[in-house]
């Protein structure tokens, strides 16, 4: 089987990418825990893993600031969290879902990079012949 | 792109807290600064928080943001009225005036401020130590 440099990593290329938009979303959504009014919100990671791997055929191109933006890994769609306890200023950000949601993504994102460091030593490994 | 906008929204996050913590400790320290006339006295202070939408986060249109102080605002809870005729500061009538800061309360404001800001900063060093793994990958 000829190497394919192109699909070296597998999902996991795309999966980082994913795991890196998430991980700035919680952030933002931590950032906001005390602003009045402010609505949490998270990645769908299943469909925007799916989309990020589909390579969204037949996207259409943005050109224009006015453009509807299309699902890539870097602008996903973005949903509003059921939040479990509201409080009165309107705030849905409840701080130990984020917290465990942003230690979640982190581990995720870890466990791709360390298969991708596997992929690379390997490589090395074929390339030195050692 | 990527991971450095969660620098940018830690960032907000924390100057953001750190106003709120300012402000405490000036209500706190305060507190029981007595004046001869309600014009004079001091009020409690508290920042007004917004979301920092797009523009501000490097305007890539990710609909991500982080955190504004839209201005610091006068509590307009009632001033404390005490009759104290002994008081250098007590006005005609002998009373002078207290601010209306709630020591409990801000109290409560301060663990809450600080509780934030530290998550901020674990939220940092949690995407500091993803990037310093993913320049290092395959070393």
């Amino acid at each position: 089987m000829p190497l394919d440099f192109n699909n070296l990593f597998g999902i996991h290329e795309q999966a980082l990418k994913v795991h890196a938009k998430r991980g700035e979303t919680i952030a933002s959504n931590l950032a906001n825990a005390d602003t009045p009014g402010y609505k949490a919100r998270d990645i769908d990671f299943r469909a925007a893993l799916q989309n990020a791997q589909a390579g969204s055929p037949g996207a259409m191109e943005a050109t224009q600031a006015g453009h509807i933006q299309s699902n890539s890994p870097e602008d996903p769609n973005l949903m509003y969290r059921t939040a479990v306890q509201p409080s009165v200023d309107g705030n849905t950000v409840d701080g130990q879902v984020e917290k465990q949601k942003y230690m979640e993504s982190a581990m995720r994102y870890q466990a791709s990079l360390s298969f991708i460091d596997g992929q690379l030593k390997q490589l090395l490994a074929a390339i030195r012949g050692q | 792109m990527g991971m450095f906008n969660i620098f940018d929204i830690t960032g907000s996050g924390m100057s953001a807290q750190s106003v709120r913590l300012n402000t405490t400790a000036s209500n706190l320290a305060n507190a029981e600064t007595v004046s001869s006339s309600t014009g004079e006295t001091y009020r409690a202070r508290h920042p007004m928080f917004s979301t920092a939408l797009d523009e501000a986060m490097g305007g890539d249109g990710s609909k991500l943001g982080g955190v504004r102080v839209d201005g610091i605002v006068e509590s307009q809870a009632p001033l404390q009225r005490k009759y104290a005729p002994d008081h250098p500061k007590a006005d005609d009538n002998g009373y002078i005036y207290m601010p209306n800061v709630n020591p409990v309360e801000e109290m409560a404001n301060m663990m809450s401020a600080s509780r934030s800001y530290q998550t901020q900063v674990e939220v940092a060093n949690t995407a500091k130590q993803l990037m310093m793994k993913t320049l290092t990958l395959g070393k």
